[in-house]
C-alpha cells in the first residue's frame, strides 16, 4: 500500500525525522488561508498529493509567494487531474494539498531503505545528488549509487563511514546525518515498509537536515500487524472504485482499455492470458486475478465486477484449476447469472482440478457459454466473438 | 531420474488439519506420494486420512522419518513454520503458503544460512514440486503431468500447469517440475534449481517460465551462459502487455540496475543462447520442435 506524502511525513515525524514546517493539508481552495496563518510569513510551497512520482516536472508542486499567488495556485491545482511521466497517460485526480514553509536548500542527497530481492536483505541506499530522477541515474551513472546491506535489519554507523565526506559539511552533520538514517531503517522494520524514499534529503542554508519529501510503501502482506493502516487501506484513493471493491472481495483488479473482460486464475496466468490476447489481435478490459483461494463467493464478486465495465464486449473466462477448483468456479459463476444478465458472449475454457465436475455443472445448467479446450483457441474465440458484437 | 523428489520422499505435511492441507494431502497421497506424517500443533496424537498427526516436525522427523515438508500454515504463522522444519534436519522444504510478509522472509533466510546442514526451501507462494510418476509435494493437478525428460522451473502457479499440459498432450514428459514462487523473497531461485536441472542426466532439455519484476530471470539467463553447457533451455516471460507501473518494483529495481521489463528479460535470455517463445499458447509446441530426432526419441521414450 502507498502512503502519500502527508502520510508518510506523519510516519517520519512519530520517529522524529526533521520536515519542514507545515500548515496542514488543504482540501478546498477556501481553507488555504488558515493554512498559510498557521505557517507566518511566505515563501510557501503547495504540494499536489498524489500517488505517482514525478509531481514537479508536472508542474503538480508550486512555490508561492504572497496569498493571492498560493489562492490562484490552489484553484489550479485541487480537483485537476495531475498527468505526470508515471502516471500517463490518465493522470490521477489531486484531492489534498500539503502546505509547507520554503526552505533554502544548500545541499540535496538521495536516500532510501528497500528490499534486495537478489540478496533477501534490506539495503540502505545512498546518493549525494538528491532531487534528481534516481531511476534515470541509476541507468546513466550508476557509480553515483552507494548501498549498504542492512544484515540484521540494523544498521551499524560505519557502513556509511565517509559517505558524506565530500559534501564539506560543518562538524556534526554527519552524525546527525546517521541519526537519520538509523530512525528511516528503524521506521522500515517497525512498520513493515518495502519502499521509504527520501528524495530529497536536504542540508539547508540554515545548517539542518530536513526530509523535503518522503514516499512509504507498505507491504501489504504485512497489514495485518497495522490495524491503522489496514483501515486507511480500505478507504485509500490509490485505488479506483471498481479496484476497491475488489480489494476487498480479495482480488487483484487492475483495470485497462480495451474490449474483452478477463478472468482467470494465478497472475501469471492472467498475465500470460493477456498478452495471448494481445497475440490474437484483440485487447484486453482489464487484469483479473481471482486468487488462489478463491471461492464460488469471489468468483461471483469478479464476475459482477467485470460486467460493470461498460467497455467490456466479450468475457473470456480462463480457469486452471489447482487450489482453486474447478466446479467451484462454476457454482460462483452460476451464482452470479442468478442475479445479472449476461448481456455478451461468454468464453469458458476450464482445466485442471474437478474439471470435468465444474463442466458437468455448466452444461447442466443451460447457461449459453462458448467452450473452449486451449488458451490459443480461448483467446481466439473472444476476439472473434467481440468482434460480432 | 529426477531433482528433489522422488518415488521414496518421505513427506511431513505442515498445517496437515486445515481445509486447504488436508484437501491437497489427499491430492498427494491420491497420487502415490509417501506422507508419512502430518503436524498440526495441539493435535498430536490423532490421525487424518490415516496418516499420524505430530505437535511438532521434529517429533515428525524423529517418529516417522520424514526428510520433505510440505506447509500449508497460514501466513501469519508461516516463517515460523519453516524455521521449525529446517531446524528439525528436514532437508527440503515446500512452502505453499501466499501472503508471508517479506520481512519475516527476511529472517527465514537469515535463519536457514546460518543452519549447519544444507537445507533447501522452494517458495513461499508457490505451487510445488513434482516429479511425474512418482512424487508430488504440492497443489498441482497430478493428471496433468507425465513421466518424461523435460524439467520445467516457473515463478507462476497456473501457467505452469498450462505449460506442462501442453508438453504433456504432445506426448512429452517430464523430469520434475518446480514452482519456485511468485514472492519477492524466495528460498531458490531460478539459477539454483536451473544448475540441478542441468546437471541431473534424467533431465533432456528445460523450459523456464518467468515473470515481469525483479532481476531473477536476468541472473539465470546470465548462469546459463557462463556456465557453457549443451542441454537446451527454452524460456517465455509473462507481462509483455501488462499495464506498466502496476506491480513494478521501485528503489528496488533501481539497487539491481533497471532490469524487471518483460524485454530486458527475453533480450537476458537471447544473449545466452536461450529460446525466447512468444506466444504461452506455444510453449509445448515450440520444445517439440526444437528437440533434435534424437533427443526427441529420448524425451519422447
Amino acid at each position: 500500500m502507498k502512503l502519500l506524502e502527508y502520510q508518510s511525513k506523519e510516519l517520519l515525524r512519530r520517529y522524529g525525522v526533521p520536515l519542514p514546517r507545515s500548515g496542514g493539508l488543504v482540501r478546498a481552495a477556501g481553507h488555504l488561508g488558515k493554512a498559510l496563518k498557521e505557517l507566518g510569513r511566505g515563501p510557501w510551497v503547495l504540494k499536489s498529493q498524489v500517488f505517482s512520482g514525478g509531481r514537479g516536472a508536472a508542474g503538480g508542486i508550486r512555490l508561492v509567494r504572497t496569498a493571492q499567488e498560493a489562492a490562484c495556485a490552489a484553484g489550479e491545482l485541487l480537483g485537476k487531474r495531475l498527468v505526470t511521466a508515471q502516471n500517463a497517460p490518465e493522470g490521477e485526480t489531486v484531492r489534498a494539498l500539503w502546505v509547507e514553509g520554503a526552505l533554502e536548500i544548500s545541499r540535496e542527497l538521495y536516500v532510501s531503505v528497500s528490499i534486495h530481492r537478489g540478496l533477501g536483505r534490506p539495503v540502505f541506499t545512498f546518493c549525494a545528488e538528491g532531487g534528481v530522477e534516481i531511476e534515470r541515474l541509476a541507468r546513466e551513472s550508476p557509480e553515483k549509487i552507494r548501498t549498504a546491506v542492512l544484515e540484521e535489519g540494523e544498521f551499524r554507523p560505519h557502513q556509511l563511514r565517509g559517505w558524506t565526506d565530500g559534501l564539506e559539511l560543518p562538524s556534526g552533520a554527519g552524525e546527525r546525518f546517521q541519526e537519520i538514517v538509523g530512525s528511516l531503517i528503524r521506521i522500515f522494520m517497525e512498520q513493515d515498509a518495502s519502499t521509504l524514499e527520501i528524495n530529497p534529503l536536504i542540508w539547508t542554508a540554515q545548517g539542518e537536515w530536513v526530509a523535503l519529501d518522503a514516499k512509504v510503501i507498505l507491504d501489504d502482506n504485512a497489514l495485518y500487524r497495522h490495524p491503522e493502516y489496514l483501515k486507511l487501506a480500505q478507504k485509500s484513493e490509490e485505488y479506483s472504485k471498481a479496484e476497491r471493491k475488489a480489494l476487498e472481495a480479495g482480488i487483484s483488479y487492475v483495470s485497462m482499455d480495451g474490449e474483452i473482460g478477463c478472468m482467470v486464475n494465478g497472475a501469471g496466468l492472467a498475465m500470460a492470458t493477456l498478452d495471448m490476447i494481445h497475440l490474437a489481435g484483440g485487447r484486453a478490459a482489464n487484469f483479473l486475478d481471482v486468487g488462489g483461494g478463491a471461492d464460488a463467493q469471489q468468483v461471483r464478486r469478479g464476475f459482477e465486477l467485470l460486467l460493470s465495465d461498460r467497455k467490456v464486449r466479450a468475457v473470456l473466462v480462463n480457469i486452471f484449476g489447482g487450489i482453486l477448483r474447478c466446479d467451484v468456479v462454476a457454482r460462483g459463476l452460476l451464482d452470479a447469472f442468478r442475479k445479472l444478465r449476461l448481456g455478451v458472449p461468454l468464453v469458458m475454457r476450464l482445466e485442471g482440478t474437478r474439471v470435468e465436475e465444474g463442466r458437468k455443472l455448466l452444461g447442466a445448467s443451460g447457461l449459453s457459454v462458448i467452450g473452449a479446450e486451449t488458451l490459443a483457441d480461448a483467446a481466439q474465440r473472444a476476439v472473434a466473438a467481440a468482434r460480432k458484437v | 531420474m529426477s531433482i528433489l523428489v522422488h518415488a521414496d520422499s518421505r513427506v511431513v505435511i505442515q498445517g496437515i488439519t486445515g481445509s486447504a492441507g488436508s484437501f491437497h494431502a489427499q491430492g498427494c497421497l491420491e497420487y502415490g506420494t509417501k506422507v508419512v506424517a502430518g503436524v498440526t500443533p495441539g493435535k498430536g496424537g490423532s490421525e487424518i486420512l490415516g496418516v499420524p498427526v505430530f505437535d511438532s516436525v521434529r517429533q515428525a522427523v524423529k517418529g516417522r522419518h520424514a526428510e520433505v515438508s510440505l506447509i500449508f500454515v497460514p501466513a501469519p504463522h508461516a516463517a515460523d513454520a519453516i524455521v521449525e522444519a529446517a531446524e528439525a534436519d528436514v532437508k527440503l522444504i515446500v512452502c505453499i503458503t501466499e501472503g508471508i510478509p517479506v520481512l519475516d522472509m527476511v529472517g527465514v533466510k537469515r535463519r536457514l544460512a546460518q543452519l549447519p546442514g544444507p537445507v533447501v526451501l522452494i517458495g513461499p507462494n508457490c505451487p510445488g514440486v513434482i516429479t511425474p510418476g512418482a512424487c508430488k509435494v504440492g497443489i498441482m493437478p497430478g493428471y496433468i503431468h507425465r513421466a518424461g525428460k523435460v524439467g520445467i522451473i516457473s515463478r507462476s502457479g497456473t501457467l505452469t500447469y498450462e505449460a506442462v499440459w501442453q508438453l504433456t498432450r504432445l506426448g512429452l514428459g517430464q523430469s520434475t517440475v518446480v514452482g519456485i514462487g511468485g514472492d519477492p523473497i524466495l528460498g531458490t531461485g531460478f539459477q539454483e534449481i536451473l544448475g540441478r536441472m542441468l546437471e541431473d542426466p534424467g533431465t533432456e532439455a528445460v523450459v523456464l517460465i518467468g515473470e515481469i519484476g525483479g532481476s531473477a530471470e536476468e541472473a539465470a539467463a546470465q548462469f546459463y551462459r557462463e556456465r557453457g553447457n549443451s542441454k537446451p533451455v527454452f524460456a517465455f516471460v509473462a507481462g509483455r502487455t501488462a499495464p506498466p507501473g502496476k506491480r513494478m518494483g521501485h528503489a528496488g529495481a533501481i539497487v539491481e540496475g533497471g532490469t524487471g521489463t518483460a524485454e530486458s528479460k527475453r533480450e537476458a535470455f537471447r544473449k545466452a543462447g536461450i529460446c525466447v517463445i512468444d506466444s504461452p499458447a506455444e510453449i509445448g509446441q515450440t520444445v517439440f520442435e526444437s528437440l533434435s530426432p534424437t533427443r526427441k526419441q529420448d524425451a519422447l521414450t
